[in-house]
């Protein structure tokens, strides 16, 4: 398949939806459907899921599936670089999916602009597809900037009472943390022209590279700070709550569902990988972050009254348990945080879903104001309480398998950090129960008549229900996509964990050997 | 072989078919279904039963691996012996009779789809939690049957008092649940698996009697199993779980998922005999809770809540005897309480369906003769729960006692105090009775229940009498005990002390002989009651200790402390851009002046590098 294809796919499926608004103002969102369809099932019929034969370079050459290099600006070293792995792939998947939720949100929410709203989502999803594929980190930090300003446009011109504010915060911390992230990778080609005489942007050129150590730990730094403003990692969530809060429900669910995980996946493909040593060196300090951020989130999260900052916080807290999994950086914790980054993306987006449309209903997203609401709307009730208790953690869906995961890798590298962060999951049923509670327990308000879930939304919901039920009872045929890759990553980036850390932690425990 | 896969199938389809209808289903539909698909899971039960009580043979079937990830490859597969077919006939055979009560008692209720719904569910749940052959799909059943408990106490969701009950039991249970999940996790770094029976082989094989990770392992164990079934510290969810419909408190708070915690114990009872202090801090455990809550019952004066206590109570039993390694008595007491604990709370459903919601036992009375078939089987249940002779209670909390007392160091300390409990449990079960059913009548019952309430109720009382005589294929599942050399003397005091119960609870509660009012009017009196009535006032602990800190901290944070420092970058950015603006002031002899400053500041730098 033709992976700039796709991206290309998008970016004129964007415009023909803006320039659609002219003939009919329906029109703009049953082109922007059709084209993340489309631009889906290209992906489904046509990707590889064997390697190809073809791949160049040195590292990895067993996972990669597709690998595209055409030139661009030679003299720099920058070319237009795209390839796919299983790992991209997955994300791909989870990207178009999403962007199918996000349309069908939104479906008649936008009266204003319809074209370019539905131009900006599209387009949206191109920048991320790029991101996902990128392997030279100059079209890397191109593809990063423009998945950035559609979202900002969505945020600014579509959203609610305090928009500007938020989508001004949105971009200030994107882009001054992906200011820090252009100063990396110019350091780090710069540090690979002295190494090996050539200048290139291309990551399999400069992995495997050993960098002088001061200078790779603040090149890190830079990529670290870049990633994890987006996943984001306390403290540099702030701005999640505000553009969440502020953003229109298609804004909503791209943010939360695929945006927040362009995070995770440059801390996993590049921060980590070009710098093994420094990370795990920074490791306990990143998976200080992650605990810190699941529980500061969850206190949070209980603290707030508005629906959508609720599911705000909870992605600080979710998104902890990613970092810690990246860092952990053992076989299971890995694969808990990939799973993590796709049962998250679907269990969120579709809590914001829920969100946008009681919005729409009630015109409030004060949860003081909701209450009893299964009674009106027992369909939009069920499918709550089924996402509360997935974003809670119950068995038998995807976050606990993600959540479990990383928690068991994380346990024989780090046993106090494991106990630590599970309090997470307490605090995750406290606040999940108590936003059922608020909105659709209690006595319920019989002056209200509000529209239950029509057809069109119960799909979307029940999809993503499916999605979960069978990442939680069968996700191998996800591990399996990603377990290639993180094998090779991990080879190409080994943390030596000499430590058997459970044995100190249980020579802590007065008593042993008795 | 194949109905193995099928018994939890059954409830589990209902329950999504149930849930798909959304509650358009006619109720005749839904009581068919809800009822039916527990009945068939029952039939199922008792043809593996059946089978298996024929050559004794374990029985494993596998569906499919969950997940595999390196050496951690957890399979959704059942295990099936001795243990697993007793608590699935519980489960089934007692949940099919409160399904059946269940559609009667429920019939008015608008929302009677999603009930059958959610107790469908509940079934399918809890038989996974007893088949699993690994600790993640009983971790998986757990935390599902924790969810439906859940949804059932909150069932009446419009009462708010309701919701944070149903609250209160996932979040308390969730503690130790997490406890739990630290435990697979310190397992399964520790001995590379979570299949319960290699497990349990290779804990056997790598670690010696009192070494450190298998009393950490078992205590994480044992903190689950101290939030699911309700014990000492974590007991304070069930008494507020009665909030939910009564067959609820029936099937899940009395005779199946609180019960979990023992069965967990069980299973994996070669963990814990690697870890005497584990052990024996379940006995201590089981024992102050069986007091603790047996002193509470006294006190209350709301039907359900008096056997909520109980069943605190009763359980603490429970974890006596596995303190104790006493197993196969744990289980049977299990057993037998399932039958009269169900058998009671389906008879107070009762009393409260015909009395319209009545919960206090005081405006109650004189319904022996109103209700002559409720009555009946409280006083059989009450009979079973208070162990009076030859009737099921009997039997299995005798050999807790006893096993107690062989045990060689603190065992008598165990048996006084267990006996202790038999003596309180006489007298407040007989209390209920007394209150209830005799003296004045203060409400008046407005019908009588009909035969799909009176036919579950008295098969109960049928098992509660005579379930003692069971004998449960355990044997090849735990390991045999060395029985009973006590005297006669140690017998003869176990079955005078619930009689002593009895006769106490007359004398003062019909007889009057005992001036009981005078006693709880006097000032200490009154204190001691109010301390018990709310429990020892764990609960105002508790409030003082966890929940009021995290609700402060969270209204505290609630602005998002973090944001400070970002709005003084902001507000210095500003103030600095205010400052830097005001030298713009638009005049030509300010730029001028400024600019030749500068201009000889650098030449200054300038000359000053020069040399």
């Amino acid at each position: 398949m033709s992976m700039a294809g796709l991206i290309l796919l998008l970016l004129l499926g964007g415009l023909l939806a803006w320039q659609a608004e002219r003939i009919h103002p329906n029109l703009p969102r049953w082109t922007a459907l059709v084209t993340v369809t489309a631009a889906l099932l290209y992906l489904l019929a046509a990707a590889p899921t064997e390697p190809g034969a073809t791949m160049a370079g040195p590292h990895y050459s067993g996972s990669w599936l597709l690998h595209l290099k055409l030139a661009w600006m030679p003299r720099f070293g920058i070319a237009f670089e795209l390839a796919m792995d299983g790992l991209s792939l997955l994300l791909l998947v989870l990207t178009l999916l999403l962007g199918l939720i996000a349309i069908a949100a939104s479906w008649s929410e936008i009266d204003f602009k319809p074209g370019l709203f539905q131009a900006n989502v599209v387009w949206t999803l191109a920048g991320v597809c790029g991101v996902f594929l990128a392997v030279d980190l100059f079209l890397f930090f191109l593809f990063w900037e423009v998945m950035l300003i559609p979202m900002y446009l969505l945020i600014a011109i579509w959203g609610h009472e305090n928009k500007t504010y938020a989508a001004m915060k949105f971009f200030i911390f994107t882009q001054a943390s992906g200011l820090l992230m252009l100063l990396a990778i110019v350091v780090l080609a710069w540090q690979g022209l002295a190494l090996t005489g050539q200048l290139s942007f291309s990551y399999f050129d400069l992995l495997g590279l050993s960098f002088d150590p001061r200078l790779g730990w603040w090149t890190m730094l830079g990529f670290f700070l870049a990633f994890t403003v987006k996943l984001p990692a306390f403290p540099f969530h702030t701005w999640l709550p505000d553009a969440h809060t502020q953003a229109p429900t298609a804004g909503s669910v791209l943010l939360a569902g695929i945006l927040l995980k362009t995070g995770a996946y440059g801390l996993l493909r590049l921060c980590i990988p070009l710098f093994p040593d420094a990370s795990q060196q920074f490791a306990p300090v990143a998976m200080g972050l992650g605990v810190a951020g699941i529980i500061y989130g969850a206190i949070l999260a209980f603290a707030q009254s508005d629906f959508k900052r609720l599911v705000a916080y909870s992605s600080v807290s979710h998104m902890g348990f990613v970092l810690l999994g990246l860092y952990a950086w053992n076989a299971l914790a890995l694969q808990g945080a990939v799973m993590q980054m796709v049962a998250h993306g679907v269990s969120t987006a579709a809590l914001f879903m829920l969100a946008g449309a009681l919005q729409h209903r009630l015109h409030t997203r004060d949860m003081g104001r909701m209450g009893g609401l299964w009674h009106q709307a027992p369909r939009m009730g069920a499918c709550a309480m089924f996402f509360a208790l997935a974003s809670l953690g119950l068995p038998g869906l995807g976050n606990f398998v993600a959540e479990f995961l990383v928690l068991l890798g994380l346990f024989s590298v780090q046993p106090w950090l494991a106990a630590a962060a599970s309090l997470g999951l307490v605090t995750a049923a406290v606040y999940s129960l108590w936003m059922m509670q608020q909105a659709f327990q209690g006595a319920p308000d019989t002056r209200r008549n509000m529209a239950d879930f029509d057809g069109r939304e119960m799909l979307a919901m029940a999809a993503m229900m499916f999605a979960l039920l069978w990442l939680g009872l069968h996700p191998q045929p996800v591990l399996d996509l990603a377990q290639p890759v993180l094998d090779s990553l991990r080879a190409a980036a080994p943390f030596d964990n000499p430590v058997a850390a459970l044995d100190t932690a249980a020579a802590a425990v007065p008593g042993r050997g008795l | 072989m194949t109905a193995i896969w099928l018994i939890p199938l059954f409830p589990l389809a209902s329950a999504t078919l149930l849930l798909l209808s959304a509650g358009r289903l006619p109720r005749q539909v839904a009581a068919v279904l809800g009822a039916g698909s527990v009945g068939l899971a029952a039939v199922c039960v008792a043809l593996t039963a059946r089978a298996f009580l024929a050559d004794g043979e374990v029985r494993e079937f596998t569906l499919w691996t969950w997940m595999a990830v390196g050496e951690f490859t957890p399979r959704i597969a059942f295990y099936i012996d001795g243990l697993t077919v007793v608590m699935m006939s519980v489960i089934t055979g007692v949940g099919f009779l409160i399904h059946l009560y269940s559609v009667e008692f429920m019939w008015e209720d608008e929302s009677i789809c999603r009930y059958f719904a959610y107790m469908n569910l509940f079934v399918g749940a809890m038989l996974l939690l007893v088949m699993a052959d690994n600790l993640l799909l009983l971790y998986l059943g757990w935390e599902g049957v924790g969810v439906c408990s859940y949804l059932l106490v909150g069932f009446w969701y419009r009462d708010p008092a309701n919701g944070s009950a149903a609250r209160k039991a996932f979040v308390v249970t969730r503690i130790g649940d997490t406890a739990m999940a630290l435990g697979l996790f310190l397992l399964f770094t520790e001995l590379g698996t979570l299949d319960i029976q290699p497990l349990l082989a290779a804990a056997d094989s790598q670690w010696q009697v009192g070494d450190t990770l298998p009393i950490l392992a078992t205590a994480l164990l044992l903190g689950g199993a101290v939030g699911k079934s309700a014990q000492l510290p974590l007991h304070t969810w069930l008494p507020d779980a009665m909030a939910g419909p009564t067959p609820v408190s029936a099937l899940i708070h009395a005779a199946t998922m609180v019960t979990a915690g023992v069965y967990l114990i069980a299973r994996t009872f070669g963990l814990f005999q690697l870890a005497p202090p584990t052990q024996e801090a379940v006995a201590w455990i089981g024992l102050s809770t069986l007091l603790l809550a047996a002193f509470a019952a006294l006190a209350q004066h709301d039907i359900k809540r008096i056997l909520a206590y109980s069943t605190i109570s009763q359980i603490g039993y429970m974890f006596l005897a596995l303190g104790v390694g006493a197993y196969a008595s744990g289980i049977f007491h299990l057993v037998t309480h399932a039958f009269f604990k169900a058998l009671l709370f389906l008879a107070a459903g009762a009393v409260i369906h015909c009395l319209h919601h009545e919960h206090n036992i005081f405006r109650m009375g004189g319904l022996r003769t109103r209700l002559p078939v409720v009555f009946w089987s409280f006083l059989i249940g009450s009979a079973a729960l208070a162990a009076l002779p030859f009737t099921s209670g009997f039997y299995s909390k005798d050999a807790i006692l006893l096993s107690a007392w062989e045990l060689p160091g603190i065992g008598h300390w165990l048996w006084a105090g267990g006996l202790l409990g038999a003596l309180l449990t006489g007298i407040y079960s007989f209390r209920l009775v007394f209150v209830v059913f005799f003296g004045e009548a203060h409400t008046q019952p407005d019908h009588q229940p009909g035969w799909k309430m009176s036919l579950p109720l008295a098969v109960l009382c049928v098992l509660s009498l005579v379930g003692g005589l069971l004998v449960l294929p355990l044997g090849n599942v735990f390991p045999p005990s060395g029985h009973h050399a006590a005297g006669h003397t140690i017998e003869y005091i176990s079955i005078g002390t619930p009689l002593l119960g009895l006769l106490l609870a007359y004398l003062l509660f019909l007889g009057r002989q005992l001036p009981v009012d005078r006693l709880v009017d006097s000032a200490p009196g009154r204190n001691l009651r109010n301390f018990w009535l709310s429990g020892w006032r764990i609960d105002q602990l508790y409030d003082a200790l966890w929940v009021r800190p995290f609700t402060s901290l969270s209204r505290w944070w609630r602005n998002e402390p973090v944001d400070r420092i970002y709005n003084a970058v902001v507000a210095f950015t500003q103030w600095a851009h205010h400052k830097l603006a005001a030298l713009q002031t638009g005049e030509l002899r300010w730029y001028a002046t400024t600019m030749v400053f500068g201009l000889m500041l650098l030449l200054a730098i300038m000359l000053r590098n020069a040399t």
